[in-house]
């Protein structure tokens, strides 16, 4: 939602769930911490990669029906691997 | 982690407030989740102030619907640890999140809350999606 700020003193993100889109087509679902030099800073993250089988559509339904299932308590998706960054709860049930 | 005891009262008093019986140990939740009839919704809490500070109103809000849970209870993650894990197993299809709302008929889950459904949400969009389920599941109370 533009203009909020979900945690005051951080980046309007910071604390929410979202979709990281990769360059290489892998997604991370999990909450967003900060964007630095590095990357963006993750936490509770979910890979798609599409080793699973499931379309991407299809996994994140079920991320979304059931909940995020964790693989990394602490991610940093490389600077250079980040395509784009969306609010989770906008992605499709 | 377990949080201070005096942070997390306030927290605690807006639950019972509206209503809501804390469970705070596995006996706790056995004794109300284990007898599956009619209807239950639990509130696991949380201290996180903005996902779980807008949840807890809503459910506030959402409770004032005609049509309301036969029963409201929580738990309070990273506080009562057993308790948490216990009612989890009631809901275990879910992926663990708090602050985090799970509606259960006759024992099944039907409705379910999840944290990243109420981050950044208003406390009265929350409690618009719990009424809907209330409609849906509780029924209307005369």
């Amino acid at each position: 939602m533009a203009g909020h700020v979900f945690h005051p003193g951080h980046e309007a993100l910071h604390g929410v769930t979202v979709v990281v889109t990769g360059q290489t087509g892998a997604s991370y679902v999990g909450r967003y911490h900060e964007q630095v030099e590095r990357g963006v800073v993750m936490h509770d993250v979910a890979v798609h990669d599409g080793g699973s089988g499931m379309s991407l559509d299809d996994w994140l339904a079920r991320q979304h029906k059931f909940g995020i299932k964790v693989e990394h308590k602490q991610l940093i998706v490389p600077a250079a691997e980040v395509a784009g960054i969306r609010r989770f709860a906008a992605a499709p049930d | 982690m377990s949080y201070n005891p005096l942070l997390v009262a306030p927290m605690r008093e807006e639950m019972t407030q509206m209503g809501a019986r804390e469970l705070t140990t596995a006996a706790d939740v056995d004794a109300a989740l284990g007898d599956p009839k009619g209807t239950t919704l639990v509130f696991v809490n949380s201290v996180c102030g903005c996902a779980a500070g807008n949840a807890r109103p809503a459910l506030s809000v959402a409770l004032r619907h005609p049509a309301r849970p036969d029963e409201v209870v929580t738990v309070f993650a990273g506080q009562d640890l057993d308790a948490t894990a216990r009612a989890r197993q009631f809901f275990s299809d879910y992926q663990p999140s708090s602050p985090s709302i799970a509606l259960l008929k006759d024992g099944e889950v039907v409705h379910f809350v999840h944290r990243h459904q109420i981050e950044g949400r208003s406390p009265q969009a929350v409690a618009a999606d719990l009424t809907a389920a209330f409609d849906k599941y509780c029924g209307a109370t005369v």
